[in-house]
């Protein structure tokens, strides 16, 4: 600090090249979303023009009606069978993430080709995407909610498998050293040393994925015709846009509250 | 001296006293297994053979890995042209890539005002309580929710695609930002305060330059969730790249090779951005907890 | 009679040589102190023993069988024998306090006993007696997160005794506490040693500590074994022999 002070040149050009990096940095941020829009065709005008008529028709048309309010009991039958699949879906995928996760994590798993293995199955089902899932399953399966179920379930594994390599990795290294120093087994490390000091996190990951499995079955069920998702397309491609509103006021209403009580559980299992 | 605890009937020395957290644990894993053991019991399956379709979706999973192979007429090319099929898929894969920068780059700069009002050491609690409640419900919609509302006043495309994809960016990155913000030393603040700085200048010269390397780093892991959501607006809002042509593939033109070869180009781009992310998480300690 | 002879170990990481040829031995009953500075292999001395990391060359003879070419169930049998105590203490903080000392008899279990955490009376009658010895009476059933750090690593001592050990490792088991939570566990230790006549073989960084409770001090520098002998041999000249000139004035003072 000093130095920059007393040399007045060399701290002129450190600014000077900070200043000019920082140039640089917005120069290529406008070309790369210059070339953005070229390639999506998109009109800046138009996102300006379109949020306050947004606002304004959504103000007009999105407050449900007498009619729509006819069918909140569907809409709420369909929303509780969604509930239903995202904890399925959530559920199952951890129990399949679980013993995968120990095959992945450095501190559960001493040969290095199977924990290779299992990170790159975790990594690799979590990233082929949800639509792919979602389409393969609608051709074989047909369409159904347990098509839903499925598409979550293998979207929801990758995701859990990764967030539980990490949490066994940050958490379990202490105790299964403790453990294995003291003679214990593999069974022994695992059931008494790992499970213990993960599980809380485990349970909050879970808790997540039913939240955000929720918020995917809406898209699922767009793609697959199931649940939730289906409903709200359904309204949506018939103009009846009262009703369409009523879904999403249900599905935020139910969000919410899965949110909160996710939040209080949290706190009490710690 | 605390005595040791036994069971009243048989006398046996207790190990595990009861605690609230435990019970609470127990009665969390009991409700959630009797719900998945509940719905999987009497999920209605349409009368799909379970097993066929297993074997079915085995079949065509292999097919997908092992024969990957593009259509070029799907790909808007007419004579032949291996090559021309693949950059026509690539631009595609552009367009896409374009559709989850412009998000990132316009929720990022929304979430970055956000931010700085929801930062609790920067504003009062009102306001900063007052964003968070307000994202907290935005984030309760759906995306591909947003979207369509979008669609219905801009019409189907890439402008209802990328304000529709904006809200969960916002309320993610308004978090990450305000809690790097919220991390800054109270003292280098008291101290800019008592050399009479003013708000504005505490903001632009002492907290956004402090906490930039945070900020970049959370952006792209924000872009690189958003190129996951871009494919799947393409599939299903009608927002175009690669996300449609894969619904094509598997919708419309029931090719179960062509959904192979976009699948592995999906995968390439975002194995290479989990790898960039994860490289930046460990550089700054970040930690996504649940 | 040496209850534990090492033999030319030898230790590589890649191509970092952590230990160069080590050979001593330890007496049964025989408080041993490990010094040496940052970096220079104490805590991979440790652990080749007890193999939690395997040695690249030598021989580790305890009880008369060398523990590097154990395997399976045998391995297990030997690491049962040696007790180990932790710089962080590595105990399942969500755990009550004799459930963690109760998995110092893991490696005495079958597998689905132990798995799902069932102990004899009499095992839990010892490990209640050991809690005790260590005053932690009051704390059996608390988790181990409500709990001190010179608590915890008294939980730690415990665990390690409820193995009826022949030998206790200690890899700095005082470095996270203060002064006087330091001097209860090095008292603690010293009493295990006096009264049972278990072996100990303790890391330290506090060269007055270890001239203090040992009875012989293994000095190293650079993974090479240069100072073995009583603490009363441990002159100014070998302290700079194993921490070098400027480290070694420091301590000295
Ligand atoms: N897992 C590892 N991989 C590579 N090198 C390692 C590993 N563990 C230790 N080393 C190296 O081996 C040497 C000895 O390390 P060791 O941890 O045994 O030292 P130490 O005496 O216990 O030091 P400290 O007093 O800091 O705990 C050091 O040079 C260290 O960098
Ligand atoms: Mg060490």
């Amino acid at each position: 600090m000093n130095s920059l002070l007393t040399n007045s040149e060399g701290a002129g050009t450190y600014l000077k090249s900070k200043r000019i990096r920082l140039f640089l940095f917005f120069v290529g941020l406008f070309a790369a979303a210059a070339l953005s829009m070229a390639a999506t065709n998109y009109h800046i005008e138009d996102s300006f023009t379109a949020i306050p008529k947004v606002i304004v028709w959504m103000a007009r048309n999105l407050v449900p009606d007498g009619k729509s309010l006819t069918r909140l009991p569907k809409i709420l039958d369909k929303l509780f069978e969604t509930v239903l699949m995202s904890v399925a879906a959530s559920v199952s995928a951890a129990a399949l993430s679980f013993p995968v996760a120990l095959a992945g994590s450095a501190t559960s798993c001493k040969q290095r080709w199977l924990m290779y293995s299992a990170r790159g199955v975790a990594s690799f089902f979590r990233n082929i995407p949800i639509v792919a899932w979602a389409m393969i399953f609608l051709l074989t399966f047909g369409q159904s909610p347990f098509t839903g179920y499925v598409a979550l379930f293998f979207a929801s594994f990758g995701f859990l498998a990764r967030a539980f390599i990490e949490a066994i990795d940050e958490t379990a290294a202490a105790p299964v050293e403790a453990l294995r120093a003291a003679g214990g087994s593999y069974g022994h490390i695992i059931f008494q040393g790992v499970l213990p000091s993960v599980l809380p996190q485990m349970v909050s990951w879970v808790l997540y994925m039913i939240e955000t499995n929720i918020r995917s079955a809406a898209l699922v069920g767009l793609l697959t015709g199931s649940g939730i998702g289906f409903t709200f397309s359904i309204y949506y491609k018939s103009l009846q846009y009262q009703s369409a509103s009523l879904v999403v006021i249900t599905i935020v209403a139910v969000v919410l509250v899965i949110e909160a009580v996710s939040n209080k559980l949290r706190r009490l299992i710690l | 001296m605390t005595a040791l605890i036994r069971n009243r009937r048989t006398g046996k020395i207790r190990v595990r006293k009861t605690q609230s957290s435990n019970l609470y644990m127990r009665g969390v894993l009991l409700v959630l297994a009797a719900i998945t053991v509940y719905t999987l019991v009497t999920i209605d399956t349409k009368g799909a053979d379970i097993a066929a379709a297993s074997a079915k979706t085995a079949e065509y999973f292999w097919l997908m890995l092992t024969q990957p192979k593009a259509v070029p007429s799907h790909f808007g090319i007419q004579d032949g042209g291996g090559i021309g099929t693949f950059f026509s898929a690539l631009h595609m894969l552009g367009i896409t890539l374009a559709l989850a920068f412009l998000t990132t780059l316009f929720g990022g700069i929304v979430a970055l005002f956000l931010g700085v009002f929801a930062a609790g050491n920067l504003t009062n609690k009102k306001v900063s309580n007052g964003i968070k409640s307000f994202l907290a419900v935005v984030r309760a919609v759906p995306t591909v929710l947003w979207v369509l509302i979008f669609a219905i006043g801009a019409g189907l495309g890439s402008v209802a695609a990328v304000i529709g994809m904006s809200f969960h960016t916002i309320s993610h990155l308004v978090k990450a930002y305000s809690e790097s913000f919220e991390e800054i030393d109270e003292g280098v603040i008291e101290a800019l305060r008592a050399s009479g700085a003013n708000w504005f200048q505490i903001v632009f010269q002492a907290v956004i330059p402090s906490s930039v390397s945070y900020i970049l780093s959370w952006t792209f892991i924000r872009f690189e969730i958003n190129f996951a959501v871009a494919v799947a607006m393409g599939a299903a809002a009608g927002a175009g790249g690669i996300g449609f042509q894969l619904f094509m593939a598997a919708g419309y033109f029931f090719d179960i090779r062509e959904i192979g070869f976009i699948t592995y180009l999906i995968l390439a781009v975002s194995l290479i951005m989990e790898y960039l992310a994860t490289r930046l998480k460990e550089k700054y300690h970040i930690h996504n907890g649940a | 009679m040496a209850l534990l002879e090492v033999t030319s170990l030898t230790k590589y990481y890649g191509d970092t040589a952590a230990l160069r040829d080590i050979s001593f031995e330890v007496k049964k009953g025989e408080f041993v102190a490990v010094i040496g500075p940052s970096g220079s292999g104490k805590t991979t001395l440790i652990r080749c023993i007890n193999r939690l990391i395997p040695a690249s060359d030598g021989k580790i003879i305890f009880d008369k069988e060398n523990i590097l070419n154990l395997r399976g169930n045998a391995l297990r049998k030997a690491r049962a024998k040696i007790g180990m105590i932790f710089q962080h203490y590595n105990l399942v903080e969500r755990l009550s306090v004799i459930e963690n000392v109760l998995h110092g008899r893991l490696g005495y279990k079958s597998s689905l006993e132990g798995m799902f955490g069932v102990y004899s009376e009499e095992e839990k009658e010892k490990a209640f007696n050991i809690i005790t010895l260590l005053g932690l009476d009051d704390y059996v059933y608390r988790r181990c997160d409500q709990l001190s750090g010179g608590q915890m690593q008294r939980v730690g001592i415990a665990r390690a005794l409820v193995q009826d050990p022949r030998m206790i490792l200690c890899d700095e088991p005082i470095s996270s506490l203060d002064p006087s939570s330091s001097k209860v566990i090095m008292d603690y230790l010293k009493k295990i040693q006096k009264e049972f006549g278990i072996t100990v073989v303790v890391n330290l960084h506090q060269v007055d500590v270890a001239k203090k409770y040992a009875q012989r001090i293994l000095g190293f520098n650079g993974g090479s074994l240069v100072f073995d002998d009583e603490p009363g041999e441990l002159s100014k000249k070998q302290i700079y022999k194993i921490y070098g000139t400027e480290a070694g004035e420091l301590i000295i003072d």
